[in-house]
């Protein structure tokens, strides 16, 4: 018994932060709401409830995978670069720029999709190279750059798309609708589930395979262990640093333009979406490991959803869910928390493996 | 003179440079002496707009400013206290618990307008208080300062006794001078019986006083509301401030007077018609680039990967 | 008469499981220097640090003059008179002495301010006292290490410690800045304080104390006086086998010189010149050591030849053509292996596997990678491999190199630079704080590496090892070489002494 608990104490205790971000939550809805068990019910069996909600679930958790595996590569090189809102924004915006653009030239229908996101993800990657680079070459805190950078995608993405591409036809502020051509297929019918869910979930698995598959990707990781040594190994820390920023770019830019082809099929962001955030958040609790960061951006989104439907049908608003986000965040990121029962258990062990050692000399 | 350049050098605009560099000179001095001390709290985002919340809804339901004044310092100090809890205690990696504080306190201060103010962007239905606006009677005799210095709110003053205080506390005290030798060799701290986590504790509920006073003065001087994430990055800013300034006091004040030119300016540019998503990303740039020349000219002793 | 210091049957375990001392009981007469001695991982430093407080043991008793204490933190053993001086000196390398010294008793105005003035008053008095001078008002960084440890003394003593436990205190020390401690010790014993002494230095052992605890794998072998027993004896308890203070047998087949240094500068950032026209040579099959107390330019040396570092001025050649300036991965391309002093720092990344710890040079190598893709099957083969040749005792290759001993890890470490079958060796302090069965395996290789063709250089401040593998000897001093030294013959720890310090000096 106690072997297994040592063994998956990780995971175990990741399932128990969970459950008490859950608690409290429980014990938040009872406190506010008027009819607690109501809220209750929406909040947790909601998303469960219709294929639409089920379906919002798998839309939602696409751009946060997007974004969590575009943050777990830098975080994988230990470099906090937390830009990846802002290059979504801005890699969306351009990318529905780009796309408007090149609509009127004569190509066959699935290359537009092609084209359009390889360009966000173009862009997305150029702009986490600011970031990365401004590190590896002057030491600037990638934190607080990465930060400015945020702000500043987004200030000039508006400028774009309300200076530059704004249907002034529509009731407001938003940029022309893409070609049925720039169309991410929403291929679940009763729900607004697009194709970008099987890239993103694609990208999960090759950035899996990157970071621990291949040189380039063992390159990231040294230098997240240990920049000393990686340096001291041969390995080009300037390069992995600049370099991770800018892969992890590159995916937060395909997320931004899957969104926006695969749901809105315009850019009508006024405020920046968040989903940079998420994916910092998923990235976190998937500690940095994609596979995981599907599941956690699952849950993350049935979370969200669930709070959608709780805003919607109940009186407790939607920003609950930053609440429990932050509570499990928390608890995982806490090292020492469980840790002196783990502890017991190991003297437990250790005292049981000296007697067993001893009795059979 | 170009009438441009003349508005820029008016008192006015010194007075309004003043006026905009409080809410990043409060946090700064919180993230200087949590920096000094070695556990650089990110959190005076969240610690800034929990108070700033605090203060709006105290002041409403009660009508006291001074209740207001002490919720609002105890809201922030709190969260400070939360991230060192977390940190020290639970030993999460600080800047990570620091997001999820900020994360935290944006949700929350939401959620409780909408319970209080049943609106979800601004707190204009609760009638809160504000600090009041103070005539130094000293400033009247000098005509420069008199434009600039006088006639600013209360908690504008308050920054710069602040800014007295963060100084008196590190190099006069013997809390401080623990707060520098934890930051710089914390073993050799705990080896001499200080009590390491304790004394990164006491910078950090500091770091709390300082930003709570930051969150108070947005909402309850610089405009007379609560909105959701009115912060808008101050936090961070003051992330950049103070290290610009070497966590020391007289860099960290000017680290942040520089930023708030940028904002004073930015505001002024607006209203002569410049695009204003273009204007409202200079005191970003601002920040990466005189960032970036400040990091080039002490960088040069450090190894590829450090900071 | 009973003891000041009563241990027993402390048990300690690790989180990580490492159960560091399993029943130690031990008694500490009053006046008296009382050496504990061990391999790493016999249990010393965890014992000493549950006396300072910094641990607190599971299972057993300790008192204190006759008292039972159960100190939670390094305060409560303070008050009980117990300070400590670590190897790795406790200084706050910003603040002056004063400041350092003063630091958790300062002094204070109205109970809020500092009183600087008095703090000053009570540091000058002590010093004087104990003979001790240091300048007060110096910022610790601009000091020697003699003088910092002198620092760390003096504020023990101010804390009115009636037991000082010394870790390792004459690592960084010269061999007379060694002697001018042990003067200090004596006479702090003679006047009434209680000495610990923990050391890897049986020499030292011997000239010192009066007692000597051994231990071993967590428990306590022996403690008898020091005069009753040999460096042998205690060697033999240490490990459990004789060890052999002889020279490794001569390498008959020298070569040529295949690695040169030429008139090789560094000036660092703050202006000082740190290596001043630094020149030799190192033929294949050869090891040429270089003697020197640590912080006299060999970090700086070391970090240069492996392109860790820019010089300002000078070459170093390979086989007679110029590798200065070239990178880490072209270094180790050209055959060159690094073993780092800091090995926690630059050797290895200890949360990451064992098997990626062992391939990290080569990863990229054919075998090891295909394009892109990293052929994990192969790098598992080749580092079971190299766990077993160079005799590395691991859990299994996936484990991370946290769980290893320090010994352990000095192994990989090795094993790694070792087998990349390397033409020029650079080791530096390679044994130091690993025990005397790791120690003995690495200089077995290093040996075996010799006799094989490979140029070894070594940089130690362990004479016992340089006097025991090198071929040759130079002395490093303040950046420059102020001895060279072609015949090892008849050479002794006093011979290399004064050039270390700088008394002595080749014209």
């Amino acid at each position: 018994m106690e072997k297994f608990i040592l063994k998956y104490f990780n995971l175990i205790r990741t399932i128990i932060a969970i459950l008490i971000g859950v608690a409290i939550s429980i014990f938040i809805i009872f406190f506010v709401s008027k009819n607690a068990l109501g809220s209750l019910k929406y909040f947790f069996l909601g998303p469960f409830l219709s294929k639409s909600r089920l379906g919002n679930i798998f839309e939602s958790a696409t751009p946060i995978l997007f974004c969590g595996i575009a943050a777990a590569i830098p975080f994988q090189a230990s470099q906090f670069n937390i830009g990846q809102e802002g290059a979504f924004f801005l890699s969306a915006a351009i990318g529905t720029g780009f796309a408007l653009s090149v609509s009127s030239i004569k190509l066959p229908g699935f290359i537009y999709v092609i084209l359009t996101l390889l360009a966000a993800g173009i862009v997305g990657a150029l702009w986490s190279f600011i970031p990365g680079f401004l590190k590896a070459k002057w030491k600037v805190n990638i934190i607080v750059s990465s930060l400015m950078s945020n702000y500043i995608a987004y200030f000039i993405g508006l400028y774009i798309i309300n200076y530059h591409f704004r249907d002034k036809s529509a009731g407001f502020l938003t940029s022309y609708r893409l070609p049925e051509s720039d169309w991410l297929k929403q291929f679940i019918p009763g729900t607004r589930v697009h194709i970008g869910v099987l890239i993103a979930i694609a990208c999960a698995f090759i950035v899996y395979y990157f970071l621990y598959y291949t040189k380039l990707g063992y390159e990231i990781r040294m230098v997240g262990f240990n920049f000393h040594f990686a340096k001291y190994s041969g390995i080009d820390v300037f390069k992995v640093i600049v370099l991770s920023s800018i892969i992890g770019g590159f995916f937060a830019g395909i997320g931004g333009m899957s969104e926006v082809m695969g749901i809105h099929r315009r850019f009508l962001w006024q405020i920046s979406p968040g989903y940079g955030w998420d994916g910092i958040v998923v990235a976190i609790i998937g500690k940095n490991n994609p596979l995981l960061i599907i599941f956690v951006s699952l849950f993350l989104a049935y979370l969200r959803t669930g709070g959608q439907v709780l805003n919607l049908l109940s009186d407790v608003p939607y920003e609950i869910v930053s609440v429990i986000e932050s509570v499990i965040i928390l608890l995982i990121t806490a090292e020492a928390f469980l840790e002196n029962i783990k502890y017991r258990i190991t003297v437990k062990e250790a005292e049981r493996k000296e007697i067993i050692d001893e009795s059979s000399s | 003179m170009n009438p441009v350049l003349r508005s820029i050098l008016s008192t006015s605009f010194l007075f309004s440079i003043i006026r905009v560099t409080t809410p990043i000179l409060f946090p700064a001095l919180g993230v200087a002496i949590t920096a000094l001390s070695g556990s650089l709290n990110i959190a005076l985002e969240g610690i800034m707009l929990v108070a700033a919340f605090t203060g709006v809804v105290v002041s409403a339901f009660t009508n006291n400013l001074l209740l207001a004044l002490l919720f609002g310092i105890l809201s922030g100090v709190g969260i400070a206290a939360l991230l060192g809890y977390f940190h020290l205690k639970l030993k999460a990696d600080i800047i990570i618990a620091g997001i999820a504080l900020n994360l935290f306190a944006s949700g929350i201060t939401v959620f409780l307008l909408y319970i209080f103010a049943h609106d979800k962007g601004v707190s204009s239905s609760l009638k809160s208080l504000v600090f009041p606006n103070v005539q130094i009677s000293l400033f009247k005799k000098i005509p420069i300062l008199n434009s600039t210095l006088n006639g600013q709110n209360i908690l504008v003053y308050v920054s710069f006794l602040a800014v007295i205080a963060y100084y008196i506390i590190i190099y006069y005290t013997p809390l401080g001078l623990r707060i520098r030798a934890v930051g710089q060799n914390p073993d050799a701290a705990s080896s001499v019986g200080i009590n390491v986590a304790r004394t990164k504790m006491y910078a950090l509920l500091l770091s709390g006083l300082f930003g709570a006073f930051g969150g108070l003065y947005l909402s309850m001087g610089y405009v007379s509301w609560f909105a959701r994430d009115m912060t808008a990055g101050r936090g961070f800013i003051a992330i950049a401030a103070s290290s610009i300034g070497g966590n020391l006091p007289l860099g960290t004040f000017l680290g942040s007077l520089l930023f708030g030119i940028a904002y004073a300016l930015t505001n002024f540019l607006a209203s002569i018609n410049v695009p204003s998503e273009i204007i409202q990303s200079i005191p970003y740039i601002v920040t990466v680039v005189v960032l970036t020349i400040y990091s080039a000219q002490t960088s040069k002793k450090k190894e590829v990967g450090e900071e | 008469m009973d003891p000041i210091i009563s241990v027993k049957k402390i048990v300690k375990v690790y989180p990580n499981g490492v159960a560091a001392n399993k029943g130690v009981s031990i008694d500490i007469e009053p006046n008296t220097i009382h050496a504990i001695v061990g391999e790493n991982g016999a249990g010393k430093t965890t014992l000493m640090k549950i006396l300072f407080g910094i641990e607190e043991a599971q299972e057993g008793k300790i008192f204190i003059r006759g008292k039972e204490v159960h100190f939670k933190s390094p305060l409560e053993a303070i008050k009980m008179g117990i300070g400590m001086v670590h190897q790795h000196l406790m200084l706050a390398e910003g603040l002056t002495v004063y400041e350092n010294l003063m630091l958790g008793i300062e002094p204070t105005m109205f109970g809020i301010f500092l009183n600087k003035k008095r703090a000053f008053e009570i540091a000058d008095a002590y010093s004087k006292k104990f003979g001790l001078d240091v300048p007060l008002n110096k910022k610790v960084k601009d000091l020697s290490v003699g003088i910092k440890q002198r620092v760390e003394i003096l504020k023990a003593l101010l804390r009115n410690i009636e037991i000082i436990i010394l870790d390792e205190p004459t690592s960084l020390l010269t061999p007379q800045e060694t002697e001018v401690l042990f003067k200090t010790l004596f006479s702090l014993r003679d006047s009434g304080k209680t000495i610990i002494f923990i050391s890897h230095k049986l020499k030292e052992v011997k000239a010192i104390a009066d007692k000597v605890t051994i231990m071993r794998k967590g428990k306590v072998v022996k403690t008898v006086d020091a005069e009753n027993i040999s460096e042998h004896e205690i060697a033999r308890l240490m490990v459990g086998r004789e060890i052999t203070f002889e020279h490794i047998p001569k390498n008959e087949n020298v070569g040529n010189v295949i690695f040169e240094v030429k008139n090789l500068s560094y000036k660092n950032d703050e202006n000082v010149e740190v290596l001043k026209n630094i020149s030799f040579s190192i033929r294949s099959g050869e090891i040429l050591a270089i003697a020197g107390v640590e912080g006299n330019g060999q970090a700086e040396l070391v970090e240069i030849l492996t392109g860790l570092k820019k010089a300002t001025s000078g070459n170093v050649l390979l086989d007679g053509r110029s590798i200065l300036g070239l990178s880490p991965r072209e270094i180790r391309e050209k055959k060159i292996s690094h073993i780092p002093e800091d090995r926690m720092k630059n050797g290895v990344a200890d949360k990451a596997k064992i098997k990626e710890n062992l391939i990290s040079d080569r990863y990229y190598k054919e075998g090891f990678s295909k394009g892109q893709k990293l052929n994990w099957n192969y790098i598992n083969r080749e580092s079971y491999r190299l766990i077993k040749k160079f005799n590395i005792l691991v859990p299994s290759v996936e484990a991370p190199a946290s769980a290893l001993s320090g010994g352990n890890i000095q192994k990989i470490v090795v094993a790694r630079e070792l087998s990349a079958s390397p033409r020029v060796i650079i080791a530096d302090q390679p044994i130091r704080g690993i025990d005397v069965g790791s120690e003995e395996l690495v200089h077995n290789f290093f040996e075996e590496a010799r006799d094989n063709g490979s140029a070894i250089l070594l940089i130690s401040a362990d004479l016992d090892e340089i006097l025991k593998l090198a071929t040759r000897i130079i002395v490093i001093y303040n950046g420059e070489i102020v001895g060279r030294f072609n015949n090892v013959n008849n050479i002794t720890a006093q011979d290399l002494g004064p050039y270390m310090l700088g008394i002595k000096r080749e014209v």
